[in-house]
């Protein structure tokens, strides 16, 4: 594993009973990246993506993560703790907030373990000591930070129930963002959203990326977000790496093409089309 | 070793009885996922529905032993299965999309319905019968004079449970009804757009499982000799351990969970304590879940994220 | 139950399907009620068993059914669809939300002269102190059920854990109310950890089942302990508290004697009231704090989605663990105070009732409301007390209460969420967004 990867993933295996949904699969993230996980349904990417985040053990393989100079075994880390130690957050395929809680609660709830330290695991909090509440509003002010960036500053003190769909896809990011990730997994962050959202979820990518430095690693349907955004991109198929480079290489590689794409031939051109080939 | 025997005959029995209530906790948890509390006072009242029939039968002069048993049986299944189905679309069927906590609630609810039902109907004292069915056999008499038997109370319960148990899975593997009921286990919504009625399909689990809730009563009726309005919330928790010992779901598991709890019980109470063998069974719900939280023969849960 | 097309609105009620309705219901009604309530049995004098028919009693039963379905019908028809909004309408409750700044401090105002104006009236206090006493468990479960959304059906076992503390540290080394009451808290928090630590990776129904369970193993360990617990017979003689050292006593070191006024036993009541109401407040006033503490927020986030959790690196366990041992705690209290009340306790005081009470004060309140939970107490402990003439009947109306309760009004009386923190305008969170306890 080099210096500048943050991510290595070397001989990973998922079985489920019989069934092989990841098999010998082995891939590195570079920091301060945008690296893209591909694949055709059922290829094994959001079970790759639940091994790295702790929901499942994974049968065989290694996964490391360096940080700082640090390296971690995540396969050895299990859940709360690769967020909280190793520092690599996520988001869900099927949005997971806490829906009965405002926006900027969900946000105050990403920060749970800053907090905690301040408050004294709550025994000082609880008396409400002055560093206490120094350290609550910082909370506030990094929360109102993402909610700006996402542009829902005007909707902090609504239920995350109650917001659109696309709001609700980009609060999740933020609620990622403010756990300060090393690592941001997104689990087709754009799946859902029309083209001019697309184009925003882009473009806050992009932006975390420049502007916080958090690398990225991203599963995506939406092949116009992945070409735009993604320095590197895997490519998976039936749990098996089948590709692997710039987004310059797979775009042109025609096993991806055949592979990703299935054999119907309507349907390559189709998506040919979309790509722009 | 004798002693051992005996004790083992009689932890059967128990089982047995114990199985056939946790049979309704495990189809009802597999088919709607809520545990149905009031299932237990289901029992109590087959136990009553049995007692009362028993009664009125032979005050008219009805003698014949097998007779006035077959007619007792079909009676309680009747009515408690009617009890059940009542109690489903009362107290059940209206909170199906409801929030998670209420059919729970609903269910503590009516258990305290029945419960006290029972004792405004029946009076709160315990009714005992005279022994229906006696005789038995001497398996093994032992040197120091300790005898095994095995009564014929004890050969009807097992062989009833036996019956039903065989009538049952022949229900649940070839029937139309039974094929239903593994489609709305595993998908509602596709089972009933593939036109299964699925409302019907989780009152008739309702019904069958208070049925075998009846039966169990009458062979606790049989066995011990008397029924009592509050004796539906322990055997309830112990029957609900043994298909979660079994592993809910699973309807054979319900019926080896039923056995075990049942010998566990009365083994511990033969070699230990009498006073702690419910603090024995329940002690024993709180393992089973720790250590081995689907079952015997459940199947493993892969989580969904 | 099938429906009554609206389209009948149109030609009036459809009596032939009201009465075929009505028939089936009675009929059902016939062979439910044909032996439980048509036949009674008894031991006869001889202990064998005899019977009588009650026909009179059958045939009123089924008549009211069948009007009772005659007149539901009826009332559907004329009302629509029965759901929430006709029981309690919107409007009022979101005025009930408006106005809950309003009520909760003319409530507390009215609790805090209720000894002065129901001075004379013993009933009336004892019935507040009784009140309270709910309330404060009430409050103390809604930290588990309401913000963690743990469903815990045992409760009751730690309530018993700290009356029997006081009780047997009370009796056998003679510490007093003001030492007992929080060893008992910590005892009580301490046995919520011993129960919790194994038990809270479990699935939300079952964890109700095991608290079940661990309710009924303290209960009969109390009753089969009887070296140390007095078993069925209870331990008797439990100290009265004192005024911090001052006995409420008409002797010379008393309190009475002590302020120069003539002693009274309506002092203790007084005593006993403001005690219960500062243990009450006390549990509201950390509830309120916590629910804006970071352990708050990650406890009612755990009842939102545990997986998201889990995921933004929040200790689920150590969080679960915390409300659980927080809220038996309180309950540790409320025993300690129930045994100093009393004077006497036995374990027919903690059974599965008790536990199953406060549940349902929680969820009647709408859980997570500190005010629903008062609110719902005393109606609940006061709908008891109207019922006390009829005692057979008493839990036969709660069971059917709650079953009611539950087809009516899930959520209960508050159900709307009011945010830990706003940064502009803090607005209520409606019942249908927030998450319930998991079974």
């Amino acid at each position: 594993m080099s210096r500048d990867d943050i991510l290595s993933v070397e001989n990973l295996a998922m079985r489920f009973g019989g069934i092989v949904a990841v098999n010998d699969l082995s891939f590195t993230a570079r920091r301060g990246q945008i690296t893209a996980l591909i694949g055709p349904n059922g290829a094994g990417k959001t079970t790759v993506f639940n091994c790295i985040t702790g929901f499942y053990k994974p049968s065989a393989g290694t996964i490391r993560l360096r940080n700082n100079d640090t390296e971690m075994r995540l396969e050895k880390l299990n859940d709360f703790r690769i967020s909280k130690i190793a520092k690599v957050a996520r988001t869900f395929q099927n949005i997971r907030l806490f829906p009965g809680m405002t926006a900027l609660e969900n946000l105050m709830v990403a920060q749970h373990n800053t907090l905690m330290r301040a408050s004294g695991f709550t025994f000082l909090g609880l008396f409400g000591v002055p560093s206490y509440r120094a350290a609550e509003k910082a909370a506030i002010e990094l929360a109102r930070y993402w909610l700006d960036q996402i542009g829902l500053l005007a909707r902090a003190d609504d239920a995350a129930g109650e917001l659109p769909y696309g709001d609700q896809r980009r609060l999740e990011i933020a609620r990622a963002m403010c756990t300060a990730p090393a690592l941001l997994c997104l689990d087709e962050p754009a799946a859902g959203l029309n083209a001019r959202e697309s184009a925003a979820l882009s473009e806050l990518l992009l932006k975390i990326r420049a502007e916080h430095g958090t690398s990225i690693l991203l599963i995506e349907h939406d092949m116009s977000v992945v070409m735009e955004i993604s320095d590197h991109i895997v490519v998976l198929d039936y749990g098996v790496k089948i590709a692997d480079g710039s987004p310059q290489a797979i775009r042109d590689n025609p096993k991806v093409i055949a592979a990703y794409l299935g054999v119907d031939d309507d349907e390559v051109e189709a998506v040919e089309a979309e790509l722009g080939l | 070793m004798d002693y051992f025997a005996q004790q083992l005959i009689n932890g059967i029995v128990l089982g047995s009885i114990y199985g056939l209530i946790a049979i309704g906790y495990t189809m009802v948890y597999g088919i709607v996922g809520m545990i149905n509390f009031a299932h237990g006072d289901i029992f109590m009242i087959g136990g009553f529905i049995a007692l009362i029939t028993f009664l009125i039968l032979v005050s008219i002069g009805l003698t014949i032993v097998p007779v006035i048993l077959l007619i007792v049986l079909l009676v309680s299944m009747a009515v408690t299965a009617l009890y059940g189905w009542t109690i489903e679309r009362i107290a059940y069927r209206p909170l199906r999309h409801s929030f998670r906590l209420a059919p729970m609630l609903s269910a503590i609810g009516m258990s305290f319905v029945l419960t006290n039902y029972s004792q405004v109907a029946q009076g709160a004292r315990v009714k005992p019968v005279p022994p229906i069915i006696t005789g038995g056999y001497t398996l093994h008499e032992g040197a120091e004079g300790f005898v095994v038997r095995l009564s014929n109370v004890q050969i009807i319960v097992v062989i009833t449970t036996i019956v039903l148990l065989g009538i049952f899975t022949w229900l649940v593997a070839k029937t139309r009804l039974g094929r239903d009921m593994r489609a709305c286990e595993q998908d509602q919504t596709m089972a009933s757009l593939l036109g299964v009625d699925v409302d019907r399909t989780i009152s008739m689990t309702f019904v069958i499982g208070a049925a075998l809730a009846a039966v169990a009563g009458m062979m606790y009726l049989l066995y011990y000799g008397l029924v009592d309005f509050f004796m539906g919330f322990v055997a309830g928790i112990k029957a609900f351990t043994a298909a979660v010992l079994g592993g809910i779901g699973s309807l054979p598991g319900a019926m080896l969970g039923g056995l075990l709890i049942g010998l566990i019980e009365t083994l511990w109470a033969a070699y230990f304590s009498t006073e702690y063998k419910d603090v024995a069974a329940f002690s024993i719900l709180i393992v089973v879940l720790i250590f081995l939280p689907t079952g015997l023969l459940g199947r493993p849960e892969v989580e969904k994220v | 139950m099938a429906t009554t097309a609206p389209a009948t609105l149109a030609r009036g009620p459809d009596v032939a399907f009201i009465f075929k309705k009505a028939l089936i219901s009675g009929l059902v009604a016939l062979v439910l009620f044909s032996l439980m309530i048509g036949v009674r049995t008894e031991a006869g004098p001889e202990g064998q068993l005899i019977y009588w028919t009650r026909f009179g009693d059958l045939a009123a039963m089924v008549g009211v059914v069948f009007g009772g379905s005659i007149v539901i019908e009826l009332l559907r028809y004329w009302w629509g669809p029965v759901d929430t909004i006709r029981i309690i309408p919107p409007s009022t409750t979101k005025a009930l939300a408006v106005a809950r700044r309003g009520i909760a401090p003319v409530l507390l105002i009215f609790t805090f002269l209720v000894p002065v104006i129901f001075y004379d009236q013993r009933y009336i206090l004892d019935l507040g102190i009784l009140v309270l006493t709910y309330v404060m468990l009430g409050w103390g479960l809604n930290v588990v059920v309401g913000l963690a959304g743990l469903l815990d059906l045992g409760y009751v076992a730690f309530y018993a854990v700290g009356a029997y503390s006081y009780a047997l540290l009370a009796t056998n080394f003679g510490l007093s109310f003001w030492i007992c009451l929080p060893l008992a808290g910590i005892l009580a928090a301490f046995f919520g950890v011993l129960l919790g630590f194994p038990v809270l990776r479990l699935r939300g129904d079952y964890l109700a089942i095991v608290t079940l369970a661990f309710g009924e193993i303290i209960r009969l360990v109390i009753i089969n302990w009887q070296s140390l617990t007095g078993g069925p017979n209870g331990i008797s003689g439990i100290p009265r508290p004192s005024f911090f050292g001052i006995p409420l006593t008409p002797g010379d070191d008393g309190l009475a004697t002590k302020l120069g006024i003539a002693f009274s036993p309506t002092h203790r009541i007084v005593f006993l009231f403001y005690l219960i109401l500062a243990l009450a407040l006390l549990t509201n006033w950390v509830t309120i704090r916590l629910r804006r503490l970071p352990i708050g927020r990650a406890w009612e986030a755990l009842r939102e989605d545990e997986v998201a959790c889990r995921a933004l690196g929040i200790n689920t366990t150590t969080t679960k663990l915390t409300a659980f041992a927080t809220g038996a705690m309180f309950a540790g209290f409320a025993g300690s105070f129930f045994a100093t009340r009393q004077g006497f306790i036995s374990p027919e005081s903690f059974t599965f009732h008790e536990s199953a009470l406060v549940l349902a004060i929680v969820v009647l309140g709408g859980m997570g409301s500190q005010l629903g939970v008062a609110l719902a107490a005393l109606t609940m402990i006061g709908g008891f007390e109207l019922f006390r003439g009829l005692e057979q009947y008493r839990m036969l109306v709660f069971g059917a209460a709650m079953v009611l309760l539950m087809i009516w009004r899930p959520r209960g009386l508050i159900g709307h969420r009011a945010p830990t923190v706003f940064l502009r305008h803090e607005k209520v969170i409606s019942a249908e967004l927030v998450e319930d306890a998991r079974a």
